[in-house]
């Protein structure tokens, strides 16, 4: 393989080293929460996750596990940094973004350590692309608390229903409701738009509904601005839970299957609009 | 001043089309220089093009089945005028499933190039689509401004990547810098860098190729030179991009010739079509 060859004399420094015969299967991912330029990487045996924040109210994770990495190797317990998240998935897609059948850009992603930039070498046909990317100080990233002892209500819905729902959401609306209920209406998306209200119904017997497991009624808000991005990982994914907590805390999971057929995951949490009370009929 | 000029084969008309469709991407005014043999699309390296210049070449006897022209005197056979060549890309539209397409140098308020598609219909009476673009005819004192641009005494030639390729590459450079520092050697190995705060990229072609150019006095002083050697010119990414995402015509080779920190100079052969395009390096 041409890329190790070019780096036998700094291999020894390296505490990650991470390759992928396929790059999209890192930078489909990362599209999916790029709402934000910077992310934060974390990695650890079990493999990478990639989070963005805003404003402290949400938060999205990417996890790539060491089994999707072609090679993965680490040598500290965790190894964290920041990067600028256009200028990485830029350099990722380097060869072009279209996906053209048959051809795929080999990745092999190194990091040195603290204050080292991240290096990528991108192969495709035969021509190489190494980059250099400058990696920030890392920050600490949220603890939203959401442990599934305190989940009140959890449905798993195939994502081609939720995706229609969402392009048909009115954007004019400030918030998005979800009410989820053991009783009708079971599972409801609703907007308060210029147009008036909207409703959005999933009963819990429909094909669509997976698992449906909710314990008590509970109708939370979410600003539809933080909510918006998550779009992205659900057009990606095949399916998607969506949890609610004691708090009125929302959590989205996506399965999100790669070229190669193999599941990483996206979450999302996301805290409830707080000029509303949380429990309300 | 007369110009008429027919051209009935539809694989000219999409070949014509291709290459001023390429020129209008380049350039949005140019000047078109005619003579008895041929057509020249001309871009002089003025500072409002921030110094980049095109020559395109055409045989016009490989497109056009009639070709008469008198130009602004017997001795001067030739006619210069400016144009904007994206006027006449769109008149070209209409020129796919045309039966002919005649050209012609006409006075409608101003002196215009007139472009007369005759359409195939179902009646016996075909139907003509007119376009009439205004040109800006160039008096015979200005002609010292648009000579033909020597090869420049360059330190590499090379043969570029595939187009596609380096295209794609430079379009996301293009997100990271303004600027890129295009290098080779004579050993076929180009290089395309940027490097800013934030990144530095480096994508690297091999065994490209380098032009053989016979006697060409350049040629002979690399003799002494280590292939290996790198010679680069940084230039502005929007200028190189504007080259590369271009082109229509699809040719086999290009080459490209660099003047260590001074300019790039691309040449296009495509059958009958010759274009050449530089761009200087950037302060």
């Amino acid at each position: 393989m041409p890329l190790s060859t070019q780096l036998e004399a700094g291999e020894e420094q390296y505490v990650l080293i991470a390759s992928l015969d396929n790059a999209r299967n890192l930078s489909n991912i990362l599209k999916a929460i790029q709402f934000k330029d910077h992310a934060t990487f974390l990695s650890t045996s079990n493999g990478i996750k990639v989070t963005v924040e805003d404003s402290k109210c949400l938060q999205a994770n990417a996890f790539i596990q060491a089994e999707i990495f072609q090679e993965f190797s680490i040598q500290e317990d965790s190894v964290m940094f920041r990067v600028n998240l256009a200028v990485l998935l830029d350099c990722l897609t380097i060869f072009g973004g279209s996906a053209v059948p048959g051809v795929t850009t080999a990745l092999k992603m190194c990091y040195n350590g603290y204050g080292y930039p991240l290096t990528l070498f991108l192969e495709e046909g035969g021509v190489v692309t190494v980059c250099k990317i400058n990696t920030q100080e890392p920050e600490e990233t949220l603890d939203f608390d959401f442990c599934s002892t305190n989940v009140i209500n959890k449905v798993i819905l195939q994502s081609d229903s939720l995706r229609e729902a969402f392009s048909e959401l009115d954007m004019t609306s400030e918030v998005l409701q979800i009410t989820m209920s053991p009783d009708k209406p079971h599972f409801r998306l609703s907007t308060f738009g210029n147009s008036g209200s909207a409703h959005c119904d999933y009963p819990k017997d429909s094909d669509m509904m997976e698992v449906f497991q909710c314990t008590q009624t509970q109708t939370n808000r979410y600003k539809m601005s933080l909510l918006k991005p998550s779009t992205k990982a659900l057009s990606l994914s095949c399916k998607v839970s969506i949890r609610t907590d004691n708090r009125g805390f929302l959590s989205l999971q996506y399965m999100v299957r790669n070229d190669d057929g193999q599941i990483c995951f996206i979450e999302y949490f996301c805290c409830p609009d707080e000029e509303v009370g949380e429990q309300e009929q | 001043m007369r110009f008429r000029a027919k051209m009935i084969d539809i694989g000219c008309f999409n070949h014509f089309t291709r290459v001023v469709n390429t020129i209008s991407k380049l350039t949005k005014t140019c000047t078109l220089r005619l003579t008895t043999d041929k057509l020249y699309f001309i871009l002089s390296d003025k500072v409002a093009n921030g110094g980049v210049s095109m020559w395109c070449e055409l045989s016009q006897g490989n497109f056009f089945d009639e070709f008469q022209l008198e130009g602004v005197s017997t001795e001067h056979n030739e006619i210069y005028m400016d144009l904007a060549a994206e006027n006449l890309s769109r008149a070209l539209k209409t020129a796919h499933n045309a039966k002919s397409l005649k050209i012609k140098l006409t006075n409608k308020h101003c002196p215009c190039i007139t472009v007369a598609v005759e359409l195939p219909s179902l009646s016996r009476v075909s139907r003509v689509v007119t376009h009439d673009i205004p040109v800006g005819v160039i008096p015979r004192k200005l002609w010292n401004d648009f000579k033909e641009p020597s090869v420049p005494d360059f330190d590499v030639s090379i043969y570029l990547p595939p187009l596609k390729t380096m295209k794609n590459v430079v379009e996301r450079m293009k997100n990271l810098s303004n600027f890129l520092v295009l290098e080779a050697n004579l050993n076929g190995e180009m290089n395309l860098k940027i490097e800013t705060d934030l990144v530095s990229v480096t994508t690297h072609f091999k065994d490209l190729g380098n032009p053989s150019w016979g006697d060409n006095g350049s040629q002979d002083s690399t003799q002494d030179r280590d292939p290996e050697t790198m010679m680069d010119v940084k230039v502005d990414i929007r200028k190189l991009l504007q080259f590369l995402a271009g082109q229509q015509v699809n040719p086999s080779k290009v080459i490209c010739n660099i003047v260590n920190k001074r300019i790039v100079h691309f040449i296009l052969l495509h059958e009958d079509v010759s274009l050449q395009y530089f761009i200087p390096a950037h302060e």
